[in-house]
């Protein structure tokens, strides 16, 4: 469903990550692992389709992806419903009656989400992902923030919401979700800090 | 679109002042000049179709820099650049948004405030039209700097910096119609002009303010 | 070998080099054979005296205030297509000049109006008109210095550069509408009547040839400049990351 071929991507024009290849068939999550600052927010921004990659070749069907940052765009002045409904509105569905239960939202639907806790913010941010019908998910740290418990709704509803009904999803995390996943460790991607290609060396 | 176009509406009227400010900022400005030129009636009423859109264009650039800012910070701005929303669609309803908040109700309540500048009769109903027609165009340029500029720390005096000077042909044409108006002149070209630069902005620069967006999210 | 490997910043530090003397050297003997020409070997005006020898400055001037703008638009389209970091350099070093020019134009003609119109300064569209430009060059060079990221400031001064072109353009038409001017039809043109004469003329042609030249020279000196910046970030990039 998701195949990246030889990627590489680039931060601030210096490339980050190179040679990239994976392939996440339906039903299947892949977790991406690897330290601060390697390149993982990067590497998703990129297969969202927010920045080109410098080389290589992302495919995934038309129209069913969709991107979580580690802000949640949550505006504070609306509700609960009313983020929810916005999103939901912009992608053209209607919000699934389940996703209430799924975040435990349903005690804060009305609430102004400027007065929620940061946990119950993300709550917001991840159901956020259950109303746009997207098969294919990048998520970026969805689980900061959040108690174990909340963890564990997340976890159960990508695990039996999403992926269930054919999505896929890469997940930059790291914590242990608890779902049945591949990871792949982004460490032996790093470019050399020797080796040329940024966007300045064409100066030298 | 208009999904957008109401929650930026509302989110105006929350946040407080979205509607008032501009409005009352341009009711100062309209107040201020007097104090400022002298009360002879006759001078008033030969400046005041410039002070009127004057007072416009700087009101329309007093809440400019909240256009995309506050998305920007939220992050929401780069979720609707990866939604199915393309971002030409959202730079229009932006601009709407800012010319509902802020251009409208200018056009509504200047004509009220004409008295205040001894504005000729005949000058209302070209008041009227001029900004009508003229202040959609402020909004859209607006946007199109607040896309510049969505990046940078310290955006707002450079902001004015990049947006006055393009408010040129839109001042020119919107405060010549009324001043025609005023004295008894034909102010049609005038205002057919002004017609067609907005829907010329309105044209292009939808296109240009989500590529400046699409360059600013990279 | 395509016109193009000429913007390879190597290649463009090793051909402007040579080049430069050169063409500094065109603009000094220009301009100071124009000018000398111009100033003491040509008659006074019958009407405007000796101050019409102005124009010897102040057209040349304005010729290239305007014409840097152009340079600055094409070479931005040129960098939006072709990803040349070159041109848009280059761009952004034809910005202070233009601004110059049009500070001249401006300050010349301030000069030469006060004897012609009694008045330094009148809202004439021509005149506008240049403040206006005035107004795009700062906001361009503004946007310019802003931006930290040079890839995203040469994109978004792009932008900016062709939605100015065509403001700018609006704006003059609108200015012309706004008010009709003092200020006497152009100086130099093919066909009209109401050229300079001869004897004006030749020397007002050397001088404009001696802008141009000084203009090619300031911009492929300030975009060497900016190359030896960029490099320095290149380095200073390389020996953090080594």
């Amino acid at each position: 469903m998701l195949t990246v071929q030889d990627v590489t991507c680039a931060r601030g024009g210096i490339p980050v990550l190179s040679g990239i290849n994976f392939e996440v068939a339906a039903v299947q999550a892949l977790i991406l692992r690897g330290p601060n600052g390697i390149g993982k927010t990067t590497l998703l921004r990129t297969l969202a389709g927010l920045q080109p990659a410098l080389a290589g070749k992302i495919t995934h069907p038309e129209d069913e992806a969709a991107y979580a940052s580690h802000a949640d765009g949550i505006k504070t002045a609306l509700t609960v419903e009313e983020n929810l409904k916005f999103w939901a509105e912009v992608y053209g569905n209607p919000i699934p009656e389940s996703i209430w239960q799924a975040f435990d939202l349903a005690d804060l639907q009305h609430r102004i989400a400027g007065t929620l806790s940061a946990g119950q913010k993300r709550r917001l941010g991840l159901a956020r992902l259950g109303v746009v019908g997207r098969k294919v998910l990048f998520l970026d740290e969805p689980t900061v923030s959040l108690d174990g418990f909340s963890v564990r709704l997340f976890a159960d509803w990508l695990q039996n919401t999403h992926l269930a009904a054919g999505g896929v999803a890469v997940i930059a995390t790291h914590i242990d979700l608890g779902i049945d996943a591949p990871e792949l460790e982004l460490t032996p991607f790093r470019v050399a800090s020797d080796k040329d290609g940024a966007a300045d060396e064409a100066f030298l | 679109m208009i999904a957008l176009l109401w929650r930026d509406l509302r989110l105006a009227m929350r946040a407080g002042g979205g509607f008032g400010l501009g409005l009352a900022f341009f009711l100062i400005v309209v107040v201020l000049v007097p104090l400022g030129v002298g009360p002879q009636t006759e001078l008033l009423s030969r400046i005041a179709p410039g002070i009127f859109w004057i007072a416009s264009l700087l009101a329309a650039l007093l809440s400019l820099d909240r256009i995309f800012a506050l998305d920007f910070d939220d992050g929401s701005l780069a979720l609707l650049a990866t939604s199915p929303l393309p971002l030409e669609g959202a730079a229009l309803a932006k601009a709407i948004a800012h010319w509902i908040t802020t251009g409208l109700p200018l056009t509504i309540v200047a004509p009220a405030l004409g008295f205040l500048l001894a504005l000729a009769p005949e000058a209302y109903k070209y008041l009227l039209m001029s900004l009508l027609l003229g202040t959609p165009a402020l909004s859209m340029i607006g946007t199109f700097g607040a896309a510049l500029t969505v990046g940078l720390r310290r955006g707002g005096l450079l902001l004015s910096l990049l947006v006055l000077p393009l408010y040129v042909p839109t001042l020119i044409y919107g405060a010549e119609a009324v001043r025609r108006g005023a004295q008894g002149l034909d102010a049609s070209g005038a205002l057919i002009l002004l017609g067609v630069i907005t829907a010329g902005c309105f044209a292009v620069l939808p296109f240009a303010t989500a590529a400046t967006l699409r360059i600013n999210l990279r | 070998m395509s016109i193009w490997e000429y913007a390879n910043p190597k290649k463009f530090m090793a051909w402007t080099a040579p080049v430069l003397p050169v063409v500094f050297g065109g603009a000094a003997l220009c301009l100071i054979v124009g000018l000398v020409w111009g100033f003491f070997f040509t008659p006074d005006d019958y009407r405007q005296g000796s101050t019409v020898k102005i124009i010897y400055l102040h057209v040349p001037a304005a010729f290239f205030a305007i014409n840097a703008w152009i340079m600055m638009l094409v070479a931005s389209l040129i960098w939006v297509i072709r990803r040349h970091h070159v041109s848009a350099l280059a761009a952004r070093a034809a910005a202070p000049v233009g601004l110059t020019m049009t500070l001249i134009a401006l300050f010349t003609g301030a000069i030469w109006g006060q004897p012609m119109w009694g008045t330094y300064w009148a809202w004439d569209p021509r005149l506008t008109s240049f403040l206006i430009l005035f107004l795009f060059y700062l906001g361009y060079i503004a946007l310019w210095e802003a931006i930290e990221d040079p890839d995203t400031a040469a994109d978004l001064t792009s932008v900016l550069c062709m939605v100015g072109s065509i403001f700018a353009i609006l704006s003059r038409y609108a200015v012309n509408f706004w008010n009709q001017g003092l200020h006497q039809g152009a100086s130099l043109s093919l066909d009209k009547e109401e050229n300079v004469s001869n004897v004006f003329w030749q020397p007002l042609v050397i001088c404009i040839v001696g802008f141009g030249l000084l203009f090619i020279g300031l911009v492929l000196l300030r975009t060497r400049t900016e190359i030896r910046v960029r490099r320095m970030r290149a380095l200073e990039a390389r020996a953090r990351r080594a």
